[in-house]
């Protein structure tokens, strides 16, 4: 884990409110596992006040990726910024999916909802180099929300798509799509990561399923290094239920550690 | 050289620069980034007697130049404290104070009579803003009667100089601060957090599972700058300045002010170097204008 403050911007890109970044910077490039996410200043003056947290997206030599969805203030800045500007960007953080242990399963699915999709190229990237072809489910709101679609497909991947209103692929929810999908598939194991009600969802079926689950959770970070407590989240531990650390522990966890909220929005 | 050390009288520190408790973690999350030696103290996160399990998310809310918190002091308790962390500090040549809490009286002075037993702890900052649970959720800093009597129940426990730390959530922090100096604390500390909140417009629902909250940052440095000129004109011990400081210029104000060093807070989330860079930062003004002793600078304001 380190502070890189001048994190080049060498490539971006955009698809309305979807921006990829591409970002030298050796060491975390080197030190990144899927999963892990990095802090970034989106100003150097006080407001916006406090770092934003994206995950990895793809690691590639000496650079990160990072997607991002417009979303606020900082996001907006964010995107503002070009090609040949810097970063300061802190990471990388947390502890990622134990995709390690499963390079040699075959049947992983890995599941995004809208930005949720950006740790889950990372994570294909690293278990298709370990022989692995993972199925992926890729949903969003319309056909605007799924730009990285083509972006697995170059993989040679197969790919699943849904949108909330039918404009491409599934119409639906992914959840849906995905339990449709069970039909054909016996998945070994999942990665996701998107809304929380869409990982509530996949848990709940993986459970019943008996298929082991893992989820990249989300909460307001105040400085994603575990000094501020802020971004707990509620984790079975040995001790019962704890307010865990997410940014220290997580930010993924498994069906079987994570307490779910009762009511969603 | 410059002589950036400050002289508290029951403590020498190297530079005028310390870590808020709550947001320095312990202290040993800070050091893949920075030196710690380097500091002149840090303060660790308040700690309870026993573990407690803090406040339901969401936690945080950032507003415009600042962060309103309602952490609910989740900490892992004295025992685990001496334990596991301590050990891990005693390494470090810098001043290390444990900010101390309690859902009572008798709890703090628990916390401080375990703690005497420990080295490797230079001072104790007492956090008399915890929600009193037999005085119905008031806190000892809400008046100057409760505030005596904490202070003057952990002075005599404690084998160690103590700092109080007040809240800016008062009518009169003059009279709060002398209560505590008449209660025979070495030093006050201030400020903490103002009570604060923010409101989701679209759910029309309070942001923060806690409703209120703690402002920290940016946004209540000039108010936290008040506080400690008008705290320091009153008091015959060193007053500690906290709240806002983000660079060398902001900490030089507090210093200017009368305050005998700063604590850096909300800071260091933003950038986990902002410490260090702080006390290069005063090293630097302190050349620019041939000052050779930071001390020369301490309440030096020109009314
Ligand atoms: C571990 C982790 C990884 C993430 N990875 C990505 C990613 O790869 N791509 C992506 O688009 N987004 C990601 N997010 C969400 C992203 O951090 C937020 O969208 C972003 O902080 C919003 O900032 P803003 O200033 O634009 O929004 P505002 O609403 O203006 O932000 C106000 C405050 O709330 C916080 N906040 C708002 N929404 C969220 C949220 N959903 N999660 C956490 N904090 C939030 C902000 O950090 C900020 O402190 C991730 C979040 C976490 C916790
Ligand atoms: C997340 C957070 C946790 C805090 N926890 C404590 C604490 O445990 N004890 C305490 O005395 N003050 C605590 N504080 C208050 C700070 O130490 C400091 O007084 C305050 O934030 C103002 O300084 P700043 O504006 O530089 O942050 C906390 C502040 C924050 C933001
Ligand atoms: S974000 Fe600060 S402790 Fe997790």
């Amino acid at each position: 884990m380190l502070k890189d403050p001048h994190a080049l911007i060498t490539h971006k890109e955009h698809w309305k409110d979807y921006y990829l970044f591409t970002l030298e910077s050796p060491i975390i490039a080197s030190q990144a596992e899927p999963g892990q996410f990095i802090m970034v200043r989106v100003s150097s003056l006080s407001c916006p006040l406090l770092r934003r947290p994206f995950s990895i997206h793809s690691v590639e030599g000496k650079n990160i990726e990072i997607f991002f969805q417009k979303s606020g203030i900082g996001t907006s800045l964010l995107s503002n910024k070009i090609t040949g500007d810097f970063m300061d960007i802190i990471g990388p953080l947390g502890k990622g999916f134990s995709w390690s242990q499963h390079s040699k399963t075959q049947d992983i699915v890995l599941i995004g909802g809208g930005r949720g999709i950006a740790p889950l190229y990372f994570l294909s990237q690293k278990l298709h180099s370990a022989g692995t072809t993972p199925i992926i489910f890729y949903g969003g709101k319309t056909k605007d929300d799924i730009p990285l679609k083509e972006k697995f497909e170059q993989k040679g991947f197969t790919i699943y798509c849904s949108t909330d209103d039918g404009s491409f692929g599934f119409r639906g929810l992914i959840t849906d799509c995905f339990k449709d999908q069970l039909k054909n598939l016996t998945p070994k194991q999942i990665f996701a990561c998107g809304p929380e009600p869409m990982m509530k969802a996949i848990s709940q079926v993986a459970v019943k399923r008996g298929i082991p689950a893992e989820f990249s959770l989300e909460s307001v970070m105040g400085c994603g290094f575990g000094a501020c407590w802020g971004c707990v989240k509620k984790i079975k531990t040995k001790a019962g239920s704890e307010w865990v650390k997410i940014c220290e522990e997580g930010p993924v966890f498994s069906s079987f550690e994570i307490v779910w909220e009762e009511q969603e929005k | 050289m410059i002589d950036l050390s400050v002289d508290f009288g029951f403590i020498k520190l190297k530079n005028p620069v310390l870590a808020a408790s709550g947001t320095f973690g312990y202290g040993i999350e800070f050091s893949p980034f920075i030196d710690l030696n380097k500091l002149g103290g840090f303060v660790v996160k308040g700690l309870y007697y026993s573990p407690r399990p803090g406040n339901p998310p969401q936690r945080l809310v950032e507003t415009p130049s600042g962060l309103i918190n309602a952490i609910g002091l989740q900490g892992i308790g004295v025992k685990k404290f001496a334990e596991d962390i301590l050990p891990q500090l005693r390494k470090y040549q810098t001043a290390i104070i444990v900010n101390v809490c309690g859902e009572t009286e008798e709890e703090y002075a628990k916390v401080v009579d375990f703690l005497n037993k420990e080295d490797g702890i230079s001072l104790y900052e007492i956090n008399i803003s915890c929600p009193n649970v037999k005085e119905g959720g008031c806190c000892p800093a809400q008046n100057p009667e409760s505030t005596y009597s904490v202070v003057h129940l952990v002075k005599e426990v404690s084998a160690r100089p103590v700092i109080t730390k007040l809240s800016p959530n008062v009518t009169d922090i003059v009279e709060i601060a002398l209560s505590a100096q008449e209660a025979g604390s070495d030093a006050v500390s201030l400020v903490n957090t103002f009570l604060a909140m923010a409101i989701d417009v679209e759910e029309r629902r309070p942001k923060l599972a806690n409703i209120l909250g703690g402002l920290s940052g940016p946004a209540i440095k000039p108010l936290a700058l008040r506080m400690v000129y008008q705290v320091v004109k009153h008091l015959n011990i060193p007053v500690i300045g906290i709240g806002g400081i983000m660079t060398g210029q902001d900490a030089l104000e507090f210093l200017i002010a009368g305050a005998k060093a700063v604590q850096v807070g909300t800071a260091n989330f933003v950038d986990p170097e902002a410490t260090v860079k702080i006390i290069q930062d005063i090293q630097r003004h302190c050349q620019f204008n041939n000052i050779t002793k930071i001390e020369d600078i301490i309440g030096t304001l020109n009314e």
